[in-house]
């Protein structure tokens, strides 16, 4: 067998049988939709505890007006037994007592006593019910006072929501339907895997590199097979390893996806009807909003098909790998420089912040993917694997997308040769500090 | 018949010239010894032979044509600073490193059974190296070296880290691999072990050559007519003290004086021995040969006076 592929193999298999790779392969996809989908879903379980309100009506206008709700009642009381449950409320078999002032109408503010703190949900049930009350009272006054006949529907005739659609003329001229939201996620999260892979699995080869080289096992291996050969397999086989837990998160996150839409999907509609009831009894509304919503869902699915999906995965491909070849030459060349990890630290920073620029500007590319920032950005070999991967699902121009991945095809070819230099040197040098000028020293070598 | 040549051989380091024309010859199926003070330049010739690096100037030749770099699957070497992979386990890693010297699994794990097996390491096979002692890590190293049964084995101070069994064991090991054809390059700076196992040296120091040759010759070459002799005459010493002869010491042992001197003339062993006996009873007569230790110092320090 090839050398190289059996370095390749080693490389490969060592990682991929570690406990800590299994288990987080498995995992994490478990743990990010937890941390997504826990949190949403318990902000849409409702509050179920059974409260009950007492209420002191100092105006008389909310007596048979202000409905209970499911798990909220309100109970209308006298004003002695207001005075009395005041006093000792804790005992009293209320939540909390409501006091709703005489001249409610015109100060606009109501209290709410209880010896707890009051839940917002509560809070803002009640102030909403008490201001709906208000203001279809003083609206219904204005339109009395009016006699404009058919007033009260003509005012909510002049609701209006503006539903902007934007749509990118493409350059055979056609228009697309697309999505800025929906090429912003994708930027993003495109652009920030790749930042995280590559900096994980690059480190990953620098710390293969020091492995052989503070335990000595290095001279051995080079002397059986050539430098080159054990830096390719050893970047090669890494790259693997991070391609694997890619395809296996994709393939698990999405069946979370699947599992959760099929799980959940027959129970959201319910729940949003429910709190749609809550908000409006129109019926009407109801089939409207349920109808846009299908509508929204279905012009999503169009505009993920009006993304160049074929283009996307084929360039996230290419500047995942071509990201990862250039920095794990960079990484592996430290590795190899280094003794000690407090050297390997200070010497990986420089090698690193550019990536690390990366992540930073990708917010302001995501905002404004035309911009300068992003075009010279994604040329820059450097820079480009994270920054040109979030500009793609906006729509690059060809020959910009070619540049850019003209050039770091053709920067990994030099960074390689300078890193398999450093290399050469690097890995049979003990006992030196290394700086960058002695670095510098080592690439005139002869091996 | 020569197995490995290396000729003028030189190579430079920013600055610092690490070997400048050395040339050495190693025979088939002998123990080339290479030696020298620390910094002569011994690993960066023993690194050229591996083709780890190349050199600046010269020529290498392995079985009488120029090396090629697929000689290396010819060749077994065990670095003076070792390791192995310390989380992976000794079999695996012991059929890594033969596959990489381009063996074929099969053969592979059927030489490291009978290499296992010779040194009792078989127990050894599933656990993680980390886990064994210095001495077991060795071992296992040495194995690693040999198996796949190299014609040019070098060697850089095999026996350090071995206690005295074991460092008895592995010469052992290096005089039978020998006396089954393979050819050895020994570096160390243990003059008595150059002694026991060495065929030919070559002395480097200061990234020049500056001695070579069969062991014997070497030492024949550095004595220096001294010789010590046991005789019951007790009055020989003053004998010794004038005739041209230089008294280095002399003890009473019993009933015997025990003399060395050194000669003074250009007279032959025969003649030394046909004068004294005319003179003195002798019990014991020897010549003096410098150990390999006197001439290493010795060559080294002349080397440093010229400077």
């Amino acid at each position: 067998m090839n050398k190289a592929l059996l370095i390749l193999k080693r490389e490969y298999l060592t990682r991929v049988r570690k406990k800590s790779f299994v288990i987080l392969t498995l995992l994490v996809p478990f743990l990010f939709a937890g941390m997504t989908i826990l949190p949403a879903w318990l902000a849409m379980q409702d509050d179920k505890e059974e409260r009950t309100i007492a209420v002191y009506d100092g105006t008389g206008i909310f007596l048979g007006r202000l409905e209970s709700t499911d798990y909220t009642k309100f109970h209308f009381i006298p004003q002695d037994e207001y005075a009395k449950i005041k006093e000792d409320i804790r005992n009293s078999p209320f939540y909390a007592v409501l006091f709703i002032p005489p001249n409610v109408l015109t100060a606009n503010r109501a209290q709410l006593f209880s010896d707890k703190q009051v839940t917002i949900d509560v809070k803002s049930m009640v102030a909403g019910k008490l201001g709906t009350i208000l203001e279809n009272d003083k609206k219904k006054q204005v339109i009395d006072q009016s006699g404009l006949p058919d007033l009260e529907e003509k005012l909510a005739a002049t609701k209006t929501h503006i539903n902007l659609e934007t749509i990118k003329i493409d350059q055979q001229g056609s228009a697309v339907k697309s999505s800025t939201e929906l090429a912003m996620a994708v930027g993003y999260a495109a652009g920030f895997i790749i930042y995280m892979f590559v900096f994980i699995y690059g480190t990953m080869v620098m710390r293969g590199v020091m492995e052989e080289k503070t335990s000595r096992i290095v001279e051995v291996i080079i002397s059986s097979v050539k430098p080159t050969q054990l830096m390719f397999g050893k970047i090669v086989g890494i790259g693997l390893v991070g391609l694997t837990q890619l395809l296996f998160w994709v393939i698990i996150g999405g069946a979370i996806v699947a599992g959760v839409q099929s799980f959940v999907g027959g129970g959201e509609v319910t729940t949003l009807e429910q709190s749609q009831n809550l908000m409006s009894t129109s019926g009407v509304a109801i089939e409207a909003a349920t109808a846009e919503q299908q509508n929204m869902a279905l012009e999503i699915i169009d505009m993920i098909g009006n993304l160049n999906l074929p283009l996307i995965f084929g360039s996230f491909l290419f500047y995942f790998l071509g990201g990862f070849l250039l920095y794990s030459s960079l990484l592996g060349a430290v590795g190899s420089a280094v003794d000690h990890d407090e050297d390997a630290q200070q010497l990986m920073l420089p090698v690193t912040l550019p990536l690390i620029f990366s992540i930073i500007i990708l917010f302001p590319v995501v905002k404004n993917p035309e911009g300068a920032l992003a075009f010279w950005a994604s040329l820059i070999p450097f820079t480009s694997p994270v920054i040109m991967m979030v500009r793609v699902p906006f729509g690059v121009p060809v020959w910009e997308l070619l540049l850019s991945m003209g050039i770091l095809l053709a920067s990994i070819w030099g960074i390689i040769w300078v890193a398999g230099k450093i290399y050469r040197t690097g890995i049979l040098m003990y006992g030196k500090k290394v700086n960058f000028k002695e670095i510098v020293k080592w690439l005139f070598y002869h091996n | 018949m020569e197995l490995f040549r290396a000729t003028e051989v030189v190579k430079d380091y920013a600055g610092h010239r690490a070997l400048n024309k050395v040339s050495i010859s190693v025979a088939e199926q002998s123990v080339f010894g290479l030696l020298g003070p620390n910094g002569a330049g011994k690993t960066t010739l023993i690194r050229i032979i591996n083709q780890i690096t190349a050199p600046d100037e010269g020529e290498l030749f392995f079985q009488g044509r120029k090396l090629k770099s697929t000689d290396i699957q010819y060749i077994g070497y065990l670095p003076e600073e070792r390791g192995l992979y310390k989380k992976m386990k000794v079999g695996e890693q012991a059929l890594y490193l033969a596959q990489l010297k381009g063996m074929s699994r099969h053969d592979a794990l059927r030489n490291l059974k009978k290499w296992f097996e010779k040194f009792e390491i078989q127990p050894w096979w599933n656990k993680k190296v980390e886990e064994l002692s210095k001495g077991m890590q060795q071992k296992v190293q040495f194995v690693t070296t040999v198996i796949h049964e190299p014609k040019l084995l070098i060697f850089d101070e095999p026996f350090s880290g071995f206690d005295p069994i074991n460092a008895n064991l592995m010469k052992n090991e290096i005089l039978q691999l020998k006396a089954k054809g393979a050819t050895i390059i020994f570096s160390t700076h243990n003059m008595a072990s150059v002694e026991e196992i060495c065929d030919h040296i070559a002395l480097l120091h200061q990234s020049q050559k500056i001695l070579d040759g069969n062991i014997f010759d070497i030492k024949d070459r550095y004595k220096r007519g001294i010789f010590e002799i046991e005789t019951p005459d007790t009055e020989a010493v003053s004998l010794f003290s004038q005739n041209g002869f230089s008294l280095i010491e002399h003890d009473l042992h019993g009933n015997r004086q025990r003399i060395k001197f050194q000669k003074a003339t250009d007279q032959s062993n025969n003649e030394l021995l046909q004068k004294l006996m005319g003179k003195l009873e002798i019990s014991a007569f020897r010549e003096v040969i410098p150990s390999m230790n006197e001439v290493f110092i010795q060559v080294v320090q002349q080397a440093n006076q010229k400077n």
